[in-house]
């Protein structure tokens, strides 16, 4: 099984919410950046591999159940966002490598 | 089980606050114990109506009606009406402005998803008088 927790450690990944990632198990991915193609087409569990960090990708994270939203490329995650996340209680991580490098970095890890 | 009847007010352009009804709906289906994919249907049609709203219809009204048989949500707007329902229905066509697609809106998906994940969607418009979008989701 995959954590939110285990995907943040092994991909060396920064914290951006909650102070305490939840055990949540990731069961999938995804990767976009348009908001309704992400809503329609995530699936729950998926962790979303995304540059969109403004407060819409996280009520997008919110009515798809993502297990979590990763940043990539080091995408911002804005002031606004950050709020909503928390209390969403969204779990947020953010990653230096682009989104086709950690589609393979949670492939990888699902396999196990 | 009396019928649960939700209003929210959608305001204009407030980004920020769009997908505030959706996400209490979706709240208050899932306090009344309601299959979990029953709720994203609703939910993601919702946001996706509310969104519409902000961008295309200068804000408006959405109610919600839970009865023990099915979930009723009325998307009422007072914007400048759809001049061509057909063509606002094809998957890709948008009329969103540049700043509004930086954030990641204006797929042209929003119409279509609502359509995907409602079991009937009823749209009523006229030009200059606004939008009445009547969507029913059954258990
Ligand atoms: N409530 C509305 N009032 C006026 N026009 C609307 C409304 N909802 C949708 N439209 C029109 O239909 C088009 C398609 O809507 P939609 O499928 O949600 O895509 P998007 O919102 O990404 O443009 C919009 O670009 C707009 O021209
Ligand atoms: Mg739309």
């Amino acid at each position: 099984m995959l954590t939110v927790k285990d995907l943040q450690q092994k991909g060396n990944m920064k914290v951006l919410c909650p102070d305490v990632l939840p055990d949540r198990e990731i069961t999938g991915c995804y990767c976009g950046d348009l908001l309704s193609w992400v809503m329609s087409r995530a699936s729950e569990g998926d962790a979303w591999l995304t540059v969109m960090g403004n407060i819409n990708a996280v009520g997008v994270a919110v009515l798809a159940d993502c297990a979590c939203i990763v940043l990539t490329e080091n995408a911002a995650f804005d002031d606004n966002a950050l709020q909503r996340a928390k209390e969403n209680g969204v779990a947020v991580l953010q990653t230096e490598k682009n989104s086709f490098e950690t589609a393979v970095l949670v492939s990888e890890l699902l396999k196990g | 089980m009396e019928n649960i009847k939700l209003h929210y007010d959608v305001d204009s352009n407030d980004f920020s606050c769009a997908g505030e009804a959706s996400g209490k709906i979706k709240k208050a289906l899932k306090d009344l114990g309601f299959d979990a994919s029953l709720i994203r249907n609703v939910a993601i049609a919702v946001y996706e109506g509310e969104i519409n709203m902000v961008i295309h219809a200068e804000g408006g009204v959405i109610d919600a009606e839970i009865s023990p048989e099915k979930v009723t949500v009325v998307l009422k707007d007072k914007g400048p009406g759809i001049p061509d329902i057909e063509q606002a229905m094809t998957e890709g066509f948008s009329t969103a402005p540049e700043n509004v697609r930086a954030l990641g809106f204006g797929a042209g998906m929003g119409l279509p998803n609502i359509k995907k994940y409602s079991d009937t969607m009823h749209i009523d418009t006229e030009i200059g008088v606004g939008t009445t979008i009547t969507l029913t989701f059954n258990f």
